[in-house]
């Protein structure tokens, strides 16, 4: 059995935090990051709560140095922001002293300037800089740009399983001896463009999501962006680097149910799940927490839910949804996710799922409400996504 | 390592390719946007759910259907998409539907299938396959990554079939926009000399292209895929020494190349990428180019995937793609190199079975 993949670094920005610390202290203070929308013109304001950092756009583009001729997405804003944190906490000096790529995941990429310049795009050239940013691999180009990275540079998007996927692939180039390093995560920010998508498939809750619990309303959404450094045994031995925690396991599957529905027995969730055991060689009982995708949605978490029975049968570990915190934020949620479950290494602690009352009727399942320690080696992680894409992650101590 | 053989292809483009024909019968465009001829949807997908599916989704579920069925294979053991925008229209069609309506009277459709994973995902839906999905979103790379991606399935022994595609649609807006900018000519250039253009900018396309990838060959094989190397950014400079790295990774020098496939799109700025390798270390080779006849999109390397495995079984040049004209050889071992406004570099080798 192999130890799996090194993680060497993280980074990550959200609503509850624009470091690693900051976020870490949120969760232990089960501190949470929604509020109803205040940076976004919305018609909506009043009626929807998100989860939004509270940094603007210009103190991002200060805090980055970049000259007035940027043409910066906000989603590219936060994904550099996350990305320098995790290079920084990976002690990198030099990143081109070894094969480095990036793998960045986004749903929105540059929508947020498309949709406020679309028509004023045709009267004018004010902003027509932001033209060339809109499609999903600009935020990734700027990462990498920011980064130093030349060579391995590319992005995946599966809708909300996207930054799980990112981890994947970087854990299998690094296993495939194609990269010594990588970097790897999504970033997403608000839009209208998602919030509006959300309200029309009505699963947008009016309150405070609430996950796993049968009166659950549907979802927050929210903004974040997150990066893992990986990083080759090779690399970790000669530079007697600091092992975070080690990517064991992955897997993906199709649900091929529907494209926005996931099917009512979970069946791609079940498959990425025993696909992760294949892959991490560990058996469903060893795992101490599960980081479920827990969106709460109704389809979401029952459909998860019996997922995860068929994975594991009566002995469910320990498990919660980290969404309440931070809102669904689509394409950067498992990479957030990731941050979460190392941290629940590092610490020997399960972070609470919020605003939980009553189980689901249907499975009875209870999560985690309170701060939990105990020793943890391995954590489950789900990120499901439109199109029936549903990934699994396996994170270990050792 | 394991041997990754391209035994299916199946391409919706500008040009006749869902027929019998190999490029023979060549369609002229005199504008700057190259639609694709449409195949007769209605033999690939019932009526009823067509008219729910974006014009990606059509094009790949014919494109994915054809591949399919040239490899005799039912359903692959993974599918990876590529695409650089997604389905677009959706996406144009959503967003200017919040803007004219000021957010109030929407409807979800579009929403769902501007999500940039709709085609592998209905691909997935229609063939019931429950395998590994993934979609590369990269600009033009996408098509690239996909394949890198698939050698490593191979290798990991996940899979015997793969799936592979590139995909892209046209969107009225945004090549509106494209040509403010000067990314599509400013004057109707059409596609007849398109290699000889003066001017910047290029001639936009739209299309799907896959292919059935395996680990084992067929006596149906086009050819095999040797290699594969994405480069976010190089240099002009260094662009010979980096095809020189990645052929001596592959025990191949320049002389052992038979053919060079490129992706020039007749921007004056850019296509000197190209030329420096077509005056330079590939001057006695013969060459190859197609985005006169796919139009440039963030996917058009795809279209040069399948031409260039096409030559290979069929060891014929069409006409109308060739750069130069160096006698007549048997091609065996094909490069590809492609970039987009002087990013986003692949080089591919493919070689014959």
């Amino acid at each position: 059995m192999s130890k799996g993949v090194a993680i060497t670094g993280m980074g990550i920005v959200s609503s509850i935090g624009n470091s690693v610390e900051e976020n870490l202290n949120a969760l232990l203070q089960s501190k949470h990051g929604i509020s109803k929308i205040s940076s976004i013109k919305t018609r909506h304001i009043d009626e929807i709560m998100v989860g939004e950092i509270d940094l603007s756009n210009e103190e991002l583009i200060k805090q980055l140095n970049l000259p007035e001729s940027q043409n910066y997405s906000r989603t590219a804003l936060l994904g550099v922001v996350a990305a320098k944190q995790a290079v920084e906490n990976a002690g990198i000096s030099d990143i081109n002293d070894c094969r480095t790529g990036l793998i960045s995941a986004t749903s929105v990429g540059g929508m947020d300037m498309t949709e406020k310049y679309y028509y004023q795009y045709l009267e004018d050239e004010t902003n027509h800089k932001y033209i060339g940013g809109h499609h999903a691999g600009d935020s990734t180009h700027k990462i990498a740009e920011q980064l130093g990275i030349t060579d391995f540079v590319t992005t995946i998007s599966t809708a909300c399983s996207s930054s799980a996927n990112a981890i994947m692939l970087g854990a299998r180039m690094i296993k495939a001896g194609k990269l010594d390093r990588v970097v790897v995560g999504g970033a997403d920010c608000l839009s209208k463009f998602t919030i509006n998508g959300f309200k029309t498939l009505m699963i947008l809750s009016d309150t405070y999501c609430k996950p796993f619990d049968n009166d659950r309303t549907g979802l927050n959404l929210g903004e974040a962006a997150a990066f893992l450094i990986l990083e080759s045994d090779e690399i970790v031995a000669k530079e007697n680097k600091k092992v975070l925690a080690y990517v064991s396991g992955y897997g993906n599957a199709n649900d091929a149910f529907h494209q926005t529905a996931s099917s009512e027995n979970g069946e791609g969730a079940t498959l990425a799940m025993q696909k992760a055991f294949k892959v991490s060689g560990i058996l469903p009982e060893q795992i101490d927490y599960i980081n479920a995708h827990g969106t709460a949605t109704p389809n979401n978490d029952l459909s998860e839910s019996i997922a995860i029975q068929r994975v594991f049968g009566s002995k469910i570990p320990d498990l919660s949804s980290t969404k309440g915190f931070t809102g669904h934020t689509l394409a950067a949620a498992a990479a957030i996710e990731a941050v979460y479950s190392i941290l629940a290494i590092q610490h020997n602690l399960i972070f609470p799922n919020l605003n939980f009352n009553t189980a689901i009727a249907e499975t009875g399942i209870v999560p985690v409400t309170k701060v939990k320690e105990k020793q943890i080696n391995y954590v489950l992680s789900n990120s499901f996504g439109f199109g029936g894409n549903c990934s699994t992650l396996i994170f270990s101590k050792n | 390592m394991k041997n990754c053989y391209i035994n299916g292809l199946g391409c919706v483009s500008a040009q006749k390719t869902t027929e019998s024909g190999f490029l023979d019968d060549i369609v002229f465009y005199d504008t700057n946007i190259l639609p694709v001829i449409n195949p007769n949807y209605k033999e690939y997908i019932p009526p009823a759910a067509a008219r729910r599916m974006a014009k990606g989704v059509k094009m790949g579920v014919v494109a994915s259907s054809l591949a399919l069925k040239d490899a005799h294979v039912e359903v692959p053991d993974a599918i990876i998409t590529g695409t650089g925008m997604g389905c677009l229209q959706d996406s144009e069609k959503f967003v200017s539907a919040i803007i004219d309506n000021d957010e109030e009277f929407l409807t979800p459709t579009s929403f769902i299938q501007s999500t940039h994973n709709t085609v592998g995902a209905q691909i997935a839906l229609g063939l019931q396959c429950k395998a590994y999905n993934f979609t590369y979103v990269h600009s033009a790379i996408s098509f690239e990554s996909c394949l890198i991606d698939a050698q490593m399935k191979f290798n990991e022994d996940e899979a015997s079939t793969i799936l592979v595609g590139g995909v892209d649609e046209h969107g009225k807006h945004t090549n509106d926009l494209h040509h403010l900018i000067g990314h599509i000519k400013k004057e109707e250039a059409g596609n007849t000399d398109l290699i000889n253009s003066k001017t910047e900018g290029s001639i936009f396309g739209e299309g799907a292209i896959f292919c059935t990838l395996s680990d084992e060959q067929t006596e149906h094989s086009y050819a095999k895929l040797v290699d594969v190397e994405i480069y976010s950014q190089l240099s002009e400079e260094h662009l010979e020494s980096r095809i020189k790295t990645f052929l001596e990774a592959n025990k191949l020098s320049i002389e052992d190349i038979d053919l060079i496939v490129l992706g020039n799109n007749g921007d004056l700025t850019f296509d000197s990428y190209y030329k420096t390798i077509e005056e330079g270390i590939f001057k006695n080779t013969q060459q190859v180019y197609y985005k006169h006849l796919s139009g440039e999109f963030n996917t058009a390397s795809a279209f040069g995937f399948w031409l260039a495995s096409k030559i290979i079984k069929k060891q014929e040049i069409p006409t109308l793609v060739k750069i130069n004209d160096q006698p007549k050889k048997i091609y065996k071992n094909v490069l590809l190199y492609n970039q987009y406004r002087g990013e986003n570099h692949s080089l591919v080798v493919l070689q014959s079975c």
